[in-house]
């Protein structure tokens, strides 16, 4: 005998579980167990082995693996002792499921105990049939059952009754094998097989027309008997529940007669009586009398009816829905949702209750309430009952904000039949509780806005106000950025006052300080921040005077950790540091978004609207939008054979620019590839995290260049037919990238200067190119190109400049260091001087170049005295 | 139809799990986990409610321990909060005033007692009185045959003396 199976009994081993003070302990424990009954089961042991199974299934409950165990089940179950089998058939459907295929194994000795004379072990397997079969074992073993069903003891009969419909799930086409028996089963007088055989033909007639048709025509008259006979029946003790003769058995008779009624005004004429009986004669002071009136009114409500029925109905359920028991408000609402599609009127006159229930402190029924209040929301009650849920908001749960944020959110956009009131709704909920709103309803409220042209100025003054108050709102912050970067100008000079605004004083400094805060907000986050930033050069462009600011907090940004933050900051400076002159067309105000293709795109997206299972018809939602529909990527997309006018979405999308990387890298790199779908249209537009590295580095090639020379219109289309070039980016990396290789035209931007050989030896020359920035002439940019005129290569070369103190001086890093011989290529290094005496002193500046060629250092200075007079 | 059966400690030990639909052993255990935190936080008077994945989950707390049952959205929740306490009342007639440490002890008795209530889901009987009874009967059969072995033990030993 195993000397570790042969010391815990189950009751030992509890007790042992129970001792340990922490889950190590437990599961040493179980270990120590599992491991001895392991032992036992390689050993065979016999004597054993259905302790060994009940001390599994003690540790499945605790839930520890123990598939190891389920043969024992099997072997168990096969042996011929009733204590055996009734271990070995409750760990089978402790430790096995259906999808086990171990448990086909098992088939025969069903097979077997079916037929066994014991009507206990014939009950076991029966049991076990039921709970666990399969779809095979359900087919091989529904002749069994069928037999089973005229067994002469009910409790079998009963037990067979329940397996059939196991059976009749797993595999509808036996449902016919079953259809007479089942109708036998409703005349019976015991209670347990009465209430089994009620049960098995409603399920049949859920997967069986035939057997829908055949009860109908044969039993509604017998069902109705019978439910008369038991609300009709004297005090029964075996049976009774709070006053009422087995309210399991009225609740399954008015379950069928809803099944059979469903449909066919014949056989719910039939049952009208009965059902009004128990809907007036039912006590209601008990739950047990309750679950038979919600289960009477559900039936009422789905038969044919000419009406006076449900009258009853809605009635009990108002009765219900002022009840002080929370479960039975539960029910109500949940049965008036079901009610709103036959009578919407009667749910309505208990609209006010309903909202009540929407502020309850417990969280199910407020779930339920807001669903149906969903559902009662019209034109007519919208503005009233959002004013209702707007101020709950203010004081609801954080866990209940999220759903009912999303419901008013959804409700508000359904019905806003006026901009204003759509507006004004939205800026409240995102003031309220901003950080549940998803990010699919703050787009579309920008969308809104963008669209509303006439309440610009109205609505950037109102979200300022709202932003002063809660930052805390992450989507108001965003919404209000985005604003104050737009109609920024707006905000200041009280543009497009409505009567009914309070006149509000804003300066200029305060708008940006808005966005400052924005920026700087420990919780913002990336999207927020990123936002910020556009704002900011927006803002640049409308406010002139504070440019010189807003370029100082972009410049702190350069080094901010987050990657894209940095990233926009220093392309952001770039664009205020070189180019003047086409910035104010870069962030021009943003072109109206088109509706129709708004809307679309979001119909088009997941159907898994906010709306409640009853399908209501909503269009907000919740997940993202699909891709491909965009405006941008169809204009963009570059293996389409027919580009629409460039002309047009070049002008139209400047924030293309804004928000792409820039980086020159991605651009080439990604041109050959097809574009990629993008996730919105506004993140599209704001390039938020998305990155689209084929579409946005090409337009934004188009865009720079289209917008300084007209020709580019013809390269444009010329893009699109050879996409794949990287040349297409190339516009791109001219105009941003002052230190990238190739043909430098940066002189475009500003007045032309002409070029300076700056230093020529026998073996070196340094040219000097200069650019100036619109609206900095003191800044000086130079580009030095430095050529090898000898044989050699020179190594390490560093190129090294000093200046006076009047002027400053800025080097970006070089192009290379090594320079290769014979003028077969040349290094680039870009300069930035700065004259703070500009037009009284000229430039002057002292370099020296150092360099090694043959393993021998070189060092040349020089002065330079010869810089253009403008400078 | 009832989707399956929890017991639960107020301190989110589980007593006892009938599975009627098929849920995987990792299933289970997540089920089991976000139910605890679900209904053992809700407060006393709420409703015995809760809707969960789409189903719903109907709860009555009785003494330490947490009766809950799954079911279907169309099923009716007051009746299931009568078979929860039909189910309570044949482990109190079982045991005699049933406690949490009986149905630790005796899990298999209230698994047997179960299996005589309902059957892929569904009620079987409606009589306190029959369900006893036909357990008390199973009950008696498995003694009978615990008597017989131990005395067929017994003549081997004494026949091996």
């Amino acid at each position: 005998m195993n000397p570790f199976s042969s010391g815990t009994r189950l009751r030992d081993m509890i007790r042992a579980v129970r001792a340990c003070k922490t889950a190590a302990e437990e599961r040493a424990v179980v270990r120590k167990e599992c491991a001895a009954i392991r032992a036992s089961i390689n050993e065979d042991d016999q004597d054993y082995r259905h302790r060994n199974l009940a001390k599994l299934m003690f540790i499945q409950i605790l839930g520890y693996p123990t598939h190891f165990g389920q043969m024992e089940c099997l072997k168990l179950i096969a042996s011929a002792g009733f204590p055996e089998k009734r271990i070995g058939y409750l760990g089978l459907m402790l430790l096995l499921d259906e999808r086990q295929e171990v448990l086909m194994l098992v088939t025969n000795s069903l097979k077997q105990d079916l037929n066994h004379s014991n009507q206990y072990i014939v009950g076991l397997a029966l049991c076990a049939l039921g709970n666990i079969c399969s779809a095979e074992m359900a087919r091989d073993l529904s002749p069994e059952v069928e037999r089973l069903l005229q067994f002469r003891d009910p409790n079998i009969r009963k037990k067979a009754a329940l397996c059939s419909i196991r059976i009749i799930k797993k595999v509808p086409d036996l449902a016919e094998n079953f259809i007479n028996c089942a109708a036998s089963l409703l005349k019976e007088k015991h209670h347990g097989v009465l209430i089994t055989g009620v049960q098995l033909c409603a399920d049949l007639c859920k997967v069986s027309s035939e057997a829908l048709e055949y009860f109908r025509k044969k039993c509604t008259e017998g069902l109705v008997r019978t439910l008369r006979d038991i609300v009709n029946s004297p005090y029964s003790p075996e049976y009774d529940i709070s006053g009422i003769t087995d309210p399991y058995l009225h609740i399954r008779l008015l379950k069928l007669l809803r099944i059979l009624g469903q449909g066919d005004a014949d056989a719910s004429d039939r049952m009208t009586d009965i059902l009004a009986q128990v809907a007036t004669k039912t006590e209601s002071n008990k739950n047990a009398g309750n679950a038979i009136l919600y289960e009477c009114v559900e039936t009422i409500m789905s038969i044919e009816d000419d009406g006076g029925l449900r009258v009853l109905a809605i009635n009990i359920l108002g009765k219900f829905l002022s009840n002080r028991d929370n479960n039975i408000r539960y029910v109500a609402l949940n049965m008036l949702m079901r009610a709103t599609t036959l009578d919407a009127q009667a749910v309505q006159r208990h609209r006010a209750t309903i909202l009540d229930c929407v502020k309850d402190s417990d969280a199910s029924i407020r779930k339920r309430a807001l669903e149906l209040l969903y559902l009662l929301v019209n034109e007519n009650n919208v503005k009233p009952l959002i004013k209702e849920l707007i101020e709950y908001l203010e004081v609801s749960d954080q866990e209940f904000k999220g759903d009912l944020t999303a419901k008013i959110c959804s409700l508000v956009e359904k019905f806003s039949s006026e901009k204003i009131w759509y507006i004004d709704q939205m800026l409240k909920v995102l003031s309220e509780a901003g950080n549940f709103v998803k990010d699919e309803v703050w787009h579309a409220l920008i969308f809104v806005i963008s669209n509303a042209s006439d309440l610009h100025g109205y609505t950037v003054r109102a979200l300022y106000r709202a932003f002063l108050t809660s930052t805390e709102q992450e989507t108001l912050v965003r919404v209000a950025v985005w604003c104050i970067g737009e109609y920024g100008d707006m905000l200041v000079n009280n543009v497009g006052m409505l009567d009914i605004e309070d006149p509000i004083t804003v300066t200029e400094c305060d708008a940006v300080d808005a966005v400052e805060v924005a920026i700087k907000r420990h919780t913002s986050d990336l999207t927020t921040k990123a936002m910020a930033l556009i704002a900011l050069l927006k803002l640049s462009s409308r406010f002139p005077s504070s440019s010189e600011r807003i370029k100082g907090i972009i410049v702190q940004n350069k080094g901010n950790l987050v990657l894209e933050l940095q990233q926009r900051s220093i392309e952001f400076n770039r664009f205020l540091q070189k180019h003047q002159k086409i910035r104010s067309a870069l962030v021009e105000r943003m072109p109206v978004l088109d509706e129709a293709t708004f809307s679309g795109r979001r119909a088009g997206s997941l159907p898994t609207a906010i709306s409640t299972s009853s399908g209501a018809p909503s269009n907000l939602p919740n997940g993202i939008a699909k891709p491909a529909t965009a405006p941008i990527p169809d204009l963009l997309d570059l293996s389409s054979d027919d580009v629409p006018a460039p002309s047009s979405s070049g002008g139209d999308f400047p924030q293309d620019l804004l928000g792409v990387d820039l980086s020159p890298t991605l651009a080439p790199s990604g041109a050959g590839k097809p574009p990629k779908a993008s996730t919105d249209v506004l993140l599209d537009l704001l390039s938020i995290g998305t990155y689209l590295p084929v579409q946005t580095g090409s337009s934004a090639s188009h865009i720079l260049s289209s917008s300084q020379d007209d020709k580019a219109l013809a390269s444009l289309s010329s893009l699109s037919a050879n996409a794949t070039s990287p040349v297409n980016a190339a516009p791109m990396m001219d105009l941003l990238d002052g230190h990238g290789p190739g043909p430098q035209k940066p002189t475009e931007n500003g007045q032309a200067y002409q070029s300076l050989v700056a230093y020529e030896s026998s073996s070196l020359r340094v040219m000097f190119n200069f650019s100036k920035q619109p609206g900095s002439p003191q800044t000086t940019l130079i580009q030095a190109t430095f050529t090898n005129l000898s044989s050699n290569v020179y190594n390490d070369f560093l190129f090294q400049a000093a200046v006076p103190k009047f002027l400053q001086l800025h080097l970006d890093p070089a192009s290379s260091n090594t320079l290769p011989a014979s003028g077969d290529g040349s290094i680039t290094q870009n300069l930035k001087v700065t004259n703070s005496q500009h037009g009284k002193k000229l430039l002057v500046m002292r370099v020296r170049i150092a360099y090694k060629t043959n393993n021998k250092d070189v060092l040349e200075e020089r002065q330079i005295n010869n810089f253009p007079q403008n400078l | 139809m009832i989707h399956f059966v929890l017991l639960i400690s107020r301190q989110g030990k589980v007593r006892l799990t009938k599975w009627y639909s098929p849920y995987s052993q990792k299933e289970r255990t997540k089920v089991i986990r976000e139910l605890s935190g679900l209904i053992l936080t809700r407060g006393p008077k709420l409703c015995n409610f809760v809707e969960w994945r789409g189903l719903r989950v109907v709860y009555k707390r009785y003494a330490s321990l947490y009766f809950c049952m799954c079911i279907d959205e169309d099923d009716n929740e007051l009746e299931i909060l009568e078979i929860i306490h039909h189910y309570v009342e044949v482990l109190d007639r079982y045991f005699g005033s049933v406690c949490e440490l009986d149905l630790i002890y005796n899990f298999h008795k209230a698994y047997f007692i179960l299996d005589e209530l309902l059957i892929a889901g569904e009620l079987q009987e409606p009589s306190k009185r029959t369900v006893t009874r036909l357990v008390a009967a199973q009950d008696s059969l498995v003694e009978t045959a615990k008597e017989q072995t131990s005395s067929i033990t017994n003549i081997i030993a004494q026949a091996a003396k």
